[in-house]
């Protein structure tokens, strides 16, 4: 029963969070880009006031899948190491928790671009 | 005719965006996708021994290579078209965008074409990612050591 | 200004080509070949683009039983970074070479040119004409072809297609070129690269009223004014256009729109066809044989472009536009 209860509250999470991306595309007239920049740095700011953990703790894949997770991942260890080591660690921290979706995107695109052939065909 | 009444007569005959039936596309398709990474998330706690806040990496990087294959296959174009946000706003969008521009640039080689052209969508992403993360750790640092706030 | 060719120079010869895709366009049966790869056997879409033009060239030579070295120009373009695959094709083709850039109204703007060379008997035989090839150019433009976009209900499909005339000394037998106007570019503001009927509306409309104005002519006076691309929504909005300075529903019934009908009713393009493959295949194939059937007698063909550019886009810019036309009669 949690367990379903925890998919229901991913799947509602993490669709509010595109239905917002939709809107600032259809109402706010931005390219997907613009959309996806505005999403990132609202996940780091939502980190930086300490409230984007407990959304992932509430949340979990409804949190963590969005595109907003990759500002708050990269925030939290640049948050964590300037902690520990000031000012260096704001540099260093960020790829320490890295955001592994940066890093598989770049390895998968390698792999895919040696593997597949750019498609044409309609719709 | 003045640019005023030509832009009534354009709006009179465009279609209107359908915000709702867009909204709702993005809601159910986004939501799916992330009830997928959150069945994966439970695969990797369960059968792999991760824990709650490693399974999350783990996930994002399995969502990214199932986009990539899904891409290379000519299926995520289908489902964006339909989606919009809904498969933009996930990482997998972030994956399809940084693996479709991989592919296209085959053709000017792996050098200029793939590395040259690989981020030109999700570049920015990661852009502005980087550079709020730092600006915020920043801001936090520096109150943190006006006595303001605490760790 | 109108331009008056005393010596109708006539279409001699036309050759349109397609790709795969377009075997599902409603004009697909009057086209001379549909390809089964859209990149022609070649490597990259640009080399395909590239090959799509010689083949559709070298089907006008021989159907005019001519070789290269008999034709005096040819005047094409695309709509590719430096109109690379034409270029490239015009270097196959070792024919004398005017590159042309007029978005998709380059198929019209090139027989403009070609014509006036007839006229001035600088030239017997002149190929007009020009491609799109989607890959290459939504590349270019838009996004990366596996790229999961949204695209809204107005915008077009960018056709795999080239079309080419042969234009030469008159022949009362074949349809002639009469006049042309050469268009303006006309700006309303429009900013959206995927609502490119609503941009390039006015253009047309500006272009068919100078033509009929400094012809004093009437839209009666017509069997067929064509559009080349404005696409379901841009015709629309061209009839209301006309509708608003009192045309009556019989006048407006004179208008139709390659790109509009190019793949029919067909969802999956959305508001139609676009591309300088367009109005040139459709033009080059269809409307040919219609005048030569009688069909039709006395037909304004208007092409129309948008002259953004990706970079034009990415600054903010909004979306200038022209139309060309020319006026053909068969007798």
């Amino acid at each position: 029963m949690i367990v379903f209860y925890s998919f229901l509250i991913a799947f509602i999470v993490g669709g509010l969070i595109c239905v917002i991306g939709q809107l600032i595309m259809d109402v706010g007239k931005l390219t997907p880009g613009h959309t996806l920049v505005i999403l990132v740095v609202a996940g780091a700011i939502l980190d930086g006031l300490g409230l984007y953990e407990p959304l992932v703790d509430f949340a979990g894949a409804g949190a963590t899948v969005p595109i907003t997770s990759f500002g708050n991942s990269l925030t939290h260890g640049a948050l964590a190491e300037a902690e520990k080591h000031g000012w260096v660690g704001v540099l260093t921290g960020m790829f320490e928790v890295t955001s592994s979706g940066i890093s598989a995107a770049i390895v998968f695109g390698f792999i895919a671009a040696l593997i597949f052939k750019p498609k044409g065909k309609a719709n | 005719m003045d640019p005023q009444e030509y832009q009534q007569i354009e709006q009179q005959n465009t279609p209107p965006t359908p915000y709702l039936k867009n909204a709702l596309k993005a809601f159910l398709v986004g939501g799916i996708i992330c009830a997928i990474g959150q069945a994966i998330t439970f695969l990797y706690i369960i059968f792999f021994d991760f824990t709650d806040k490693t399974a999350g990496n783990a996930t994002v990087a399995t969502m990214v290579f199932i986009s990539m294959v899904l891409t290379g296959l000519g299926l995520y174009r289908k489902l964006g078209a339909f989606a919009g946000a809904g498969s933009a706003v996930p990482v997998t969008g972030f994956g399809n965008a940084v693996v479709s521009a991989a592919i296209e640039g085959k053709t000017e080689g792996l050098v200029l074409g793939v590395g040259g052209n690989m981020f030109k969508l999700a570049g920015s992403v990661i852009l502005f990612g980087v550079g709020s993360a730092f600006f915020i750790a920043l801001i936090k640092l520096i109150l943190v050591s006006m006595g303001v706030v605490e760790w | 200004m109108v331009i008056l060719f005393a010596s109708k120079p006539s279409i001699l010869a036309c050759g349109a080509v397609a790709g795969p895709v377009e075997s599902k366009s409603v004009f697909h049966s009057f086209f001379d070949a549909v390809a089964e790869d859209e990149r022609w056997g070649q490597k990259t879409n640009e080399q395909g683009h590239s090959k799509m033009i010689q083949e559709a060239c070298d089907i006008v030579m021989k159907k005019a039983d001519l070789k290269n070295l008999d034709v005096d120009y040819f005047l094409s373009g695309d709509l590719v970074n430096q109109m690379t695959p034409t270029n490239f094709a015009a270097r196959e083709l070792a024919i004398s070479f005017i590159g042309l850039f007029s978005a998709c109204a380059t198929s019209v703007s090139s027989v403009i040119i070609a014509s006036l060379l007839t006229e001035l008997g600088a030239s017997q035989y002149a190929i007009a004409g020009a491609a799109s090839q989607h890959n290459a150019i939504e590349r270019q433009f838009r996004y990366p072809l596996d790229y999961g976009a949204q695209k809204p209900a107005t915008a077009q499909w960018t056709v795999t297609a080239a079309g080419y005339a042969l234009i030469g000394k008159h022949d009362p037998k074949l349809p002639s070129v009469v006049a042309a106007t050469v268009g303006k570019v006309i700006d309303y503001g429009e900013v959206s690269p995927f609502h490119m009927g609503g941009a390039m509306a006015p253009a047309a409309y500006d272009t068919i009223t100078s033509h009929l104005k400094k012809r004093h002519q009437k839209i009666t006076d017509y069997d067929l004014i064509m559009t080349g691309d404005l696409g379901k929504i841009g015709l629309k909005i061209l009839k209301a256009m006309f509708a608003q300075t009192d045309a009556e529903q019989k006048e407006l019934e004179i208008f139709r729109d390659a790109g509009a009908e190019f793949y029919g009713e067909d969802q999956a393009f959305q508001a139609g066809a676009s591309g300088a493959g367009c109005s040139a295949s459709v033009f080059f194939s269809y409307i040919e044989q219609q005048l030569k059937t009688g069909r039709y007698k006395r037909v304004l063909l208007v092409a129309t472009g948008a002259l953004l550019s990706p970079m034009s886009f990415q600054q903010g810019e909004s979306i200038p536009c022209t139309a060309h036309a020319i006026e053909i009669t068969m007798e």
